[in-house]
Order: C-alpha cells, then structure tokens, then sequence
C-alpha cells in the first residue's frame, strides 16, 4: 500500500471505530423509549464521569519524583477552590492555567 | 444567531484547549511527512484527540490497520458513557442528531453537562452550535499546527492545562448542585482504587465501569435523594 493510501486508511478507520463508540448507546436503544434505569443513569453518570476525567487528565504525574506533579496539584486546587467561593467560570480557568504555566516555568521546571 | 453566541460564550474555555493542542498535533503530524491538510483530514473525520496522538507514531510505523482500529477502541471506549446521558437529549435533534453523535468528545460533553439554558434559547440549536465550534476549533488548530506551528513566535507550553481546569470547575460544580454524593465519590474512590492497582494506561474503564455498578446497585437510595430535592 501507498503511504497516502495508508494515511488514507487509517484515518478512516479511526474515525469509524471513533463513531462506533460515540454511538454505541444511541444504536442499542435506538428510537425505544428509554428504561428508567437508563434516564436515572443518565441523570447520575455525570458528576461521576467528571471526576473520573479529572483523575484521567492528571495520570501521567509523576508523584516519586520531583516535582511531584505539584504544579498540577496545586493548580488544580486554586482552580477549586475559585470555582467554589467566586463561581466564576472564566476567571477560575484563566487563573489556573496562568498559574500552571507559570508554575513549570520558574517553581517546577521538568 | 442567539444561540450561535450562547455557543461561542459557552466553549470559550474549550477554544484555547482546542486550538492549542490542535496546534501541537498538527506541529507532530507536520514532523513525520504529513501535511496541514492530512490534519485538517485527521480533525475532520476523527475529531479525537488523545487518540489522534497515538495515531501519529503508529502511522510512521506503518502498524497494521486491525491493530490501529483495535487500539482506537480501547483508547475511545470512554466515550461509550457519555452516550448514554445523551440518548433523549440527542435523538429528537432530527437532522443534527447523527452530527451530536459523532462530536460527542470529552469537552463537548462535559460542556453539555454543565450549562443551564436560559430562557428563550432554542435549547437544541445552542445544543448543536456548541458541537459545531467546538470541532471548528480543533479543525482550525490542527491545520494551523501543520501549516505554521513550527513559527510560532511564542511558547505556549501548558495551555492545554485549561482542559484539566474545565473538568475541575465542572465537577466542582456538580458537587454544589447533586444533593446525593455518591456519584462523585465513587468516581473518585474507583479512580484512585484502579489507578493503584493498574496504573496510568488501563485505569480509566475498570473504574467508569465499576461506578457505573455502585450506580446501579445503589439506585433506590440516590433516586430518593434525587426525588427529594428536585420532587418528582
């Protein structure tokens, strides 16, 4: 196979398999009308998943190390702790990104 | 056009993720051979992108089409959970239904989860214009990066950090707003528990699908809560 052919191919076939498991929900239930258990789970999945995605975005931390992924930690923790007291969405993003990068730029360098 | 600009006002803090991890993507797919518009072809059809960094170093290595498509499942079985919030939601959207399916990313959904819709918004064109900026803003980075990432003028290393800060913020969020704890907690507790025993790379479905059961198992007693606080 050609490299462009090959290129070709396995952007295909990862947007396929990607499609797959966005609509894998949607194709079992198709046009039912959804089982309770299904409408609670979709009420209650989410806060769940959100902390999960948390745990996901923080995995590859090092934490036997310096710097022991505290400049992620400790962004996370301002970010938090904005949200809760000033429920700004905007300024609890900007500043923790503007600390993050700050953070591993001059406290912990990689 | 109100809920183009509700769109837009509501994935602002997806546009700098988006656009700079974009960017990194179409910088890495500009080094081995690919150019911006083999991103813009990868942002367009694929539009995920943990998996669309995977797929760089596979490509080079020419790795056989079934073990790409293999790979691309695990990588992408999360997303399987996210349909399942979205099943009413989504398919009375008629003909922008299968587009909400394919767009269904981690950061769209999150953002869908988050947001109240104000009053005298058609709920299910905001719903739609917030998929479609989003993936214009991973097409445009993407085609940046493999077009000029390499001049950018200045490092914008950590900016994807705005991502992880968007999860935080939503989760916050929903701890305020869910009178029962235990989804949360038992994300975090299962979380942590497999992240232990299994490490970085296969934590992620063992503990969405180990929720999913305490979930379950628990119903009756959240449902109360649920029903408590919201009435029937």
């Amino acid at each position: 196979m050609g490299n462009n052919a090959y290129a070709a191919a396995v952007i295909a076939i990862c947007a396929l398999v990607t499609l797959l498991t966005r609509a894998l929900p949607f194709l079992v239930f198709g046009k039912r009308p959804l089982p309770g258990m299904m409408r609670y789970l979709g009420n209650v999945l989410p806060p769940a998943i959100m902390v999960i995605l948390v745990c996901y975005c923080l995995r590859n931390l090092n934490f036997t190390a310096f710097p022991f992924g505290l400049a992620e930690i400790l962004s996370c923790v301002v970010v938090a702790l904005l949200q809760w007291f000033r429920k700004n969405i905007y300024l609890s993003i900007l500043v923790g990104t503007v600390l993050y990068m700050v953070l591993i730029r001059t406290v912990f360098p990689a | 056009m109100r809920e183009l600009r509700y769109g837009l006002k509501q994935t602002f803090p997806i546009f700098f993720t988006y656009l700079f991890m974009g960017v990194a993507f179409g910088v890495m797919m500009a080094k081995a051979g690919y150019g911006p518009l083999w991103s813009l072809a990868s942002a367009f059809f694929v539009y995920a992108g943990s998996l669309q960094f995977v797929m760089v170093p596979l490509l080079q290595a020419h790795t056989p089409l079934l073990t790409m498509a293999v790979m691309a499942f695990f990588i992408n079985a999360r997303h399987i959970f996210y349909g399942v919030g979205m099943i009413d939601r989504f398919r009375t959207m008629g003909w922008r239904f299968p587009y909400m399916v394919f767009s269904l990313t981690d950061e769209t959904y999150s953002v869908l989860c988050s947001i109240r819709h104000s009053k005298g918004l058609d709920r299910q064109r905001a719903d739609f214009f917030i998929a479609l900026c989003d993936h214009c803003y991973w097409m445009a980075g993407c085609f940046l990066g493999g077009w000029a990432g390499a001049l950018l003028p200045v490092d914008l290393t950590g900016i994807d950090f705005s991502a992880t800060a968007f999860f935080v913020v939503v989760a916050v969020n929903q701890w305020r707003q869910y009178p029962p704890k235990l989804p949360a907690l038992s994300g975090l507790c299962s979380a942590v528990v497999f992240y232990l025993l299994l490490g970085p790379d296969y934590f992620l479905i063992p503990a969405l699908t180990v929720s999913l059961v305490v979930l379950i198992v628990r119903r009756r007693s959240v449902q109360a809560k649920l029903e408590a606080y919201y009435g029937k």
